[in-house]
């Protein structure tokens, strides 16, 4: 009976299924060629094999969420955090604990010879533990990437919402990208927080970097305004292009009240007339 | 000041407090005959929109009173928070600090005098 265990199988052939499991990992992953380099690999899959081993020896039943799985489970977490950052794909990183089933199967049934009910029985109990691994392997995938791309929001938000000082209490905020709730309200703090800041009594929205501007946006832009006129001062929405302007009318928002500009030079002219200050040529 | 009311609201407010002010603030100007009213609310840090309303209200009776009033030092929070509510305080001046204020509210004065409505 120990002969056709997953645990004796590992132990006693684990050279084979390895060479198997490579061969299926490097014909399954061709476009996996360079990425990953066939040292790391190696060592990648020798770990695995050690870890599954040991486990498979001590664990009791195949529940991979109990503490005898946590060094496995750490070490899936591992390999499939630096493949999401290698920029595999969430598929080609399951290949890697799917592509070990058919050598292990292939020695199982070895070890099993004639005996088909230990063959069915150490299969089924392989495929499920195999299947809880990958599934989890595609989880921390999936949250790795997650990660990724909330840490680049976060750094979109940040990067795209400097405000500038252009002139003696005169800032300017050149606004790019598309303009949601959230955006806004970033750019209406950091703007709000600026004035207080500076004392400046002029603030120019620059939406030249918005592509579009709808009903939502120009409410947006409109809150904006509001909030500065509240703080004591005044705003200057530039950069406006003439499909945009259309737009505005189009939707028949109702801009009145605001000063808009065609670009950022006609802005600082008006603002600076406002301010009371000239430019010598 | 002279014939100016400076108000500092430093306590937050509640409802209660903001009606006897509205009261207080009314009577003053009829007595001082002013001619301006600042109100400084650079400490307060939390608006609702009773006192949002009481703000505009208080203009509005200091502009029948004959006085124009200009509302300083609004906390960038405390804006979000008035335009959240939907209370832009059409015909309410602001300014950004006291200093500020005084010289709009004086220009704004000269400027009725100009016109020679006084």
């Amino acid at each position: 009976m120990a002969d056709g265990t997953i645990s004796s199988v590992l132990k006693k052939s684990g050279k084979e299924i390895q060479a198997a499991w490579t061969r299926e990992l490097a014909s399954a992953l061709p476009s996996g060629k360079g990425r990953i380099s066939a040292i790391e690999l190696d060592q990648q899959t020798t770990e695995f094999l050690k870890l599954l081993t040991d486990v498979s020896e001590h664990a009791k039943g195949s529940d991979i969420a109990t503490g005898d799985f946590k060094s496995l489970r750490e070490f899936l977490e591992g390999v499939s955090r630096s493949r999401a950052l290698q920029g595999f794909t969430s598929d080609e990183t399951a290949t890697f604990i799917f592509s070990f089933k058919r050598p292990l199967f292939e020695q199982l049934r070895i070890a099993a010879g004639k005996d088909a009910d230990t063959l069915a029985n150490q299969t089924w109990q392989a495929t499920a533990l195999l299947d809880s691994l990958g599934l989890h392997t595609v989880k921390s995938f999936q949250k790795t990437r997650e990660e990724v791309i909330n840490r680049q929001q976060r750094e979109m938000l940040e990067l795209s919402t400097p405000v500038v000082k252009l002139w003696d209490g005169i800032l300017a905020l050149p606004m790019i990208g598309t303009l949601d709730s959230a955006r806004t309200q970033v750019v209406m703090e950091s703007l709000l927080q600026k004035v207080v800041d500076t004392g400046a009594q002029i603030a120019i929205l620059d939406i030249t970097g918005v592509p579009t501007v709808d009903t939502l946006v120009a409410q947006h832009l409109l809150k904006t305004v509001t909030a500065l006129r509240l703080m004591g001062a005044e705003c200057i929405i530039s950069g406006v292009r003439p499909q945009i302007a259309q737009t505005i009318v189009h939707l028949g928002v109702d801009l009145q009240g605001v000063t808009t500009k065609a670009n950022l030079a006609d802005a600082l002219a008006l603002a600076l007339k406002r301010t009371g200050q000239t430019l010598k040529n | 000041m002279g014939e100016f009311l400076l108000v500092t609201i430093q306590v937050d407010m509640h409802d209660q407090l903001a009606l006897k002010l509205q009261d207080d603030l009314s009577n003053a100007v009829q007595k001082n005959a002013s001619r301006g009213v600042l109100i400084d609310i650079s400490t307060l840090e939390m608006v609702d929109s009773f006192i949002g309303r009481m703000v505009a209200d208080i203009s509005g009776m200091s502009r029948i009173l004959g006085a124009e009033t200009v509302l300083v030092g609004m906390q960038p929070a405390v804006a979000i928070t008035l335009v959240e509510l939907g209370l832009a305080l059409p015909g309410v001046s602001t300014a950004l600090n006291v200093e500020r204020g005084m010289a709009l509210l004086r220009r704004k004065i000269d400027g009725v005098d100009a016109d020679g409505i006084n």
